[in-house]
């Protein structure tokens, strides 16, 4: 078990004219190794709970226990939990800040107090691992970088740090075709080579239904849904709810299920589509 | 965050309110004349029920217009210390070792306290009360005979306008990357002045270059509506001003005259006082 | 003809060497058409876009607008031509200079001199086109990513424009928001309006009435969404992507199923797949 979140609430500016509640009683488990998909509408609480996850936000009420870091203590060992749990918030290139992507990278492993070599070590592995050439780039700034270029140095910041639990906010959002794909399998790689456990929050459903394998939806500060992308995407009241769109596969099975044709095993993503189809032609 | 975000703007849509922002703006511009002009204890005492009876008409709490005191009560102590120990006058009231105050002094320190409160306050009920949209748009109204000598009123009004629709966006943005930085291992809060000055490069960089970045979209969006500085364009928003505008000036005019008159004609706070005595 | 490229080619200044972000390109966008533009980031569409209504001006080449070119250096030329030929851009926060609805659509009428009256009318009508009157007098501050890209659209509409260029107007937005916008454009295009639709969403091109695909600064597909998407071997060659429900048509025609090879939507997909049995 990576995480353990328990009847967690959050009230924005409570006590005030503008209170707002953005979290009501979350309780949910993140095992190592999970691929979890965060979905719902833009203000359903998806980005206050992950903040939550990092410390960024203090906790009001509830319980988080990320490892052995509880956050329910006075004093947490933040520099642990931050070293666990990295974060890349949406449009991380515009959080690039040095003057060489050398050192923009290695700003995280430096806060985290490592010595000299060992973060030019880390540095190094990480602009590798986010698929760049590390003597091309890392004496250049990472302002002159291409839109796409800044978006894997801003996520091998993160991944310098070494989490165990990588947390990814829209990391897709504004990219074009190509780079969607890059980044998702950049995603994948990372959680075969660095961060056994990935948690996205993303809009595309499609995306969701063909890489993760845990997914919660989130609607009005409550966890509507969890489990795997079958159990939810095949939850019609939760998404209804939750006034969740479905991936495009989930859609054409629906329309099947109108016209009488129900296909085995409720399919989510393209190949399993496929084969639903082709088994209930051959029936 | 919203506090600061909106001003002080307090919305009750009393009259006050909806008075013409140019009214309330040339109003707190004599105002703050008047208040050197002052003379004794019994008109500050009027100035503050005037202010107190406005504070009710626009329906906000006084803990509310209170609290904008507040951020000044440092500059009103340390003031009035100073004024208190280091002002001579005749009628001497302590003398202990070095330190010497005066009656004067006491008498000093408390009207400078008094005129730096009360200078506070009715500022604060203008921003209270009106919009920083309304202010801009009262300014451009109010600075206008001033194209007669070539200054670009419109110009300084757009550019007025576009900080108030951008600091909203700034500290928004500010937040997101100082909670990004944290979640990279920043440490905002130890250390001394020069540590946390430090720290907040990794905060301040990206924001620069987001604000540049967002002020060249803007310079490109403007020119796509066809912007230009010298083109004569037409004014959608026009101010009138209203019977309750007119009222609301002439009341100020009288309140305000009190004080002159009360300094210059007729003392008749000593007249007051003179009763009690 | 609403808006024509001859030959164009346009080089961006740069201190060592140009950088050249569209070659040669022979284009014509129709009256009252649907046109999409694709490509992949660096692929010279914003380029495109920018020259339609002169914030760009073409190096070598002519664009015209209604036959008028737009490398003049006349200001009221110019307006003309983006009076004509409206456009929005991909950040909504980067595009608006006031801090109320209303002021900000009056912006663009104003500076064309529309009269008074008029930009009252003009604001009214602008709104309803997209949905957007009862926020006439809010902030566009607390509005969602979708709402804000409709008041945008409304600051063009105001300016009574015959073509509407949507820069990545979408690429920022939510589903929803991205539907909300999509579903004013073809509003739009149904009243007349022109729609140049610039867009990394497959989903939004097979709604177009036209498809141009742009790579290195060239035009290298031109066609009707059916047309471009059948063309798969140029897809992956041009890095883009199928629309969903397209790859999954390839996919069983893959798997060896008899599907014809068409366009589909979720919905006509099924009605194929029930007829294969």
């Amino acid at each position: 078990m990576s995480i353990e979140v328990k009847d967690l609430s959050y009230v924005y500016s409570p006590g005030t004219p503008y209170a707002a509640a953005a979290l009501n009683g979350v309780s949910i488990t993140v095992n190592e190794g999970d691929f979890l998909g965060i979905i719902g509408k833009t203000g359903s609480g998806k980005s206050t709970f992950i903040q939550h996850l990092n410390a960024l936000i203090k906790l009001q009420s509830g319980s988080i226990k990320v490892y052995d870091v509880d956050l329910t203590q006075k004093k947490p060992d933040l520099k642990k939990l931050r070293g666990t749990v990295g974060m890349v918030m949406q449009y991380p290139e515009y959080q690039l800040f040095d003057e060489t992507v050398e050192k923009d990278v290695g700003y995280g492993p430096k806060n985290l107090g490592l010595s000299e070599e060992e973060i030019k070590c880390r540095v190094k592995e990480a602009v590798e691992l986010v698929g760049l050439n590390y003597k091309e780039v890392a004496d250049r700034s990472p302002f002159e970088l291409s839109g796409g270029q800044k978006r894997r140095v801003a996520i091998a910041g993160v991944i310098a740090m070494r989490p165990r639990v990588l947390i990814l906010d829209e990391p897709t959002a504004g990219l074009d075709p190509r780079g969607k794909k890059d980044i998702m399998s950049l995603v994948k790689r990372l959680k075969e080579t660095s961060s056994p456990t990935i948690i996205i929050i993303s809009h595309d459903m499609d995306a969701v239904a063909e890489n993760c394998d845990k997914v919660a939806l989130f609607s009005e500060g409550k966890i509507q849904a969890v489990g795997s992308p079958r159990e939810v995407f095949y939850d019609a009241n939760a998404l209804a709810l939750a006034e969740m769109d479905v991936p495009s596969v989930v859609k054409i099975a629906r329309e099947l299920q109108k016209k009488g044709v129900s296909l085995q095993g409720k399919p989510v993503t393209r190949e399993e589509l496929v084969e639903a189809i082709r088994r209930w032609r051959d029936e | 965050m919203n506090n600061v975000v909106f001003g002080q703007y307090y919305p009750t849509g009393s009259v006050v309110h909806r008075l013409d922002a140019r009214i309330k703006l040339l109003a707190v511009i004599f105002y703050i004349i008047t208040v050197f002009f002052i003379r004794d204890y019994v008109m500050y005492a009027a100035m503050f029920v005037f202010i107190i009876g406005l504070t009710l008409v626009a329906k906000i709490p006084l803990k509310v217009l209170l609290r904008t005191v507040r951020t000044i009560v440092f500059l009103v102590l340390v003031t009035s210390i100073i004024n208190l120990f280091f002002t001579t006058g005749e009628v001497l009231w302590v003398h202990w070792k070095f330190i010497k105050i005066y009656k004067e002094g006491v008498e000093h320190a408390i009207k400078l306290a008094l005129r730096l409160i009360l200078l506070m306050l009715f500022p604060s009920l203008l921003t209270l009360t009106t919009t920083p949209m309304e202010l801009t748009d009262a300014l451009e109204s109010l600075m206008k005979p001033l194209k007669l000598i070539k200054v670009p009123v419109h110009a300084i009004a757009l550019i007025m306008s576009i900080a108030l629709r951008m600091i909203p966006i700034l500290m928004e943005e500010t937040n997101k990357i100082m909670l990004a930085q944290k979640a990279r291992g920043a440490d905002f809060d130890t250390g001394g002045a020069l540590k946390k000055a430090k720290a907040m490069v990794p905060v301040l960089v990206p924001l620069f270059v987001g604000a540049f970045r967002r002020a060249d979209e803007l310079a490109l969006a403007m020119d796509a509506r066809c912007y230009s500085s010298v083109a004569k364009r037409t004014k959608y928003k026009v101010m009138r001003l209203t019977a309750k505008d007119f009222v609301a000036g002439f009341i100020c005019f009288a309140v305000f005259s009190l004080v002159f008159l009360n300094k210059y004609l007729w003392p008749f706070d000593q007249m007051v006082l003179a009763l009690f005595k | 003809m609403a808006i024509k490229f001859e030959k164009v080619t346009y080089e961006y200044p740069a201190e060592d060497n140009a950088v050249v972000a569209v070659k040669n390109v022979d284009l014509e966008i129709e009256d009252g058409s649907f046109v999409c533009i694709c490509g992949e980031n660096g692929s010279g569409k914003s380029t495109l876009a920018k020259l339609m209504n002169g914030l760009l001006q073409p190096t070598s080449g002519v664009v015209t607008v209604d036959g008028k070119t737009t490398a003049t250096e006349e200001e009221e030329e110019l307006f003309a031509i983006r009076q004509k030929v409206g456009m929005v851009f991909q950040n909504p926060d980067n595009q608006m200079i006031a801090s109320i609805i209303e002021d900000e659509i009056a912006f663009g009428p104003e500076n064309l001199g529309v009269p008074r009256e008029e930009i009252g009318e003009r604001i009214e009508y602008a709104l309803s086109a997209v949905g957007m009157t009862e926020y006439r007098h809010n902030t566009p501050y607390k509005l969602s990513g979708g709402q804000k890209q409709r008041i945008a659209i409304a600051a063009v509409l105001a300016m009574r424009p015959e073509v509407l260029v949507l820069d990545e107007s979408t690429a920022m937005l939510d589903p929803k928001g991205r539907a909300e916008v999509l579903k004013v454009a073809h509003e739009l295009n149904d009243q007349g309006i022109t729609i140049v639709l610039i867009t990394h969403f497959m989903e939004e091109a097979t709604q177009a009435d036209r498809v141009v695909v742009m790579s290195e600064g060239r035009v290298v597909m031109d066609g009707t969404p059916e047309e471009i998407f059948r063309d798969r071997a140029s897809i992956e060659k041009y890095d883009l992507e199928l629309p969903i429900t397209d790859a999954i048509a390839a996919d069983l025609l893959q798997a060896g199923l008899p599907l014809e090879d068409k366009i589909y939507s979720e919905k006509t997909l099924a009605e194929a797949i029930c007829r294969l049995k």
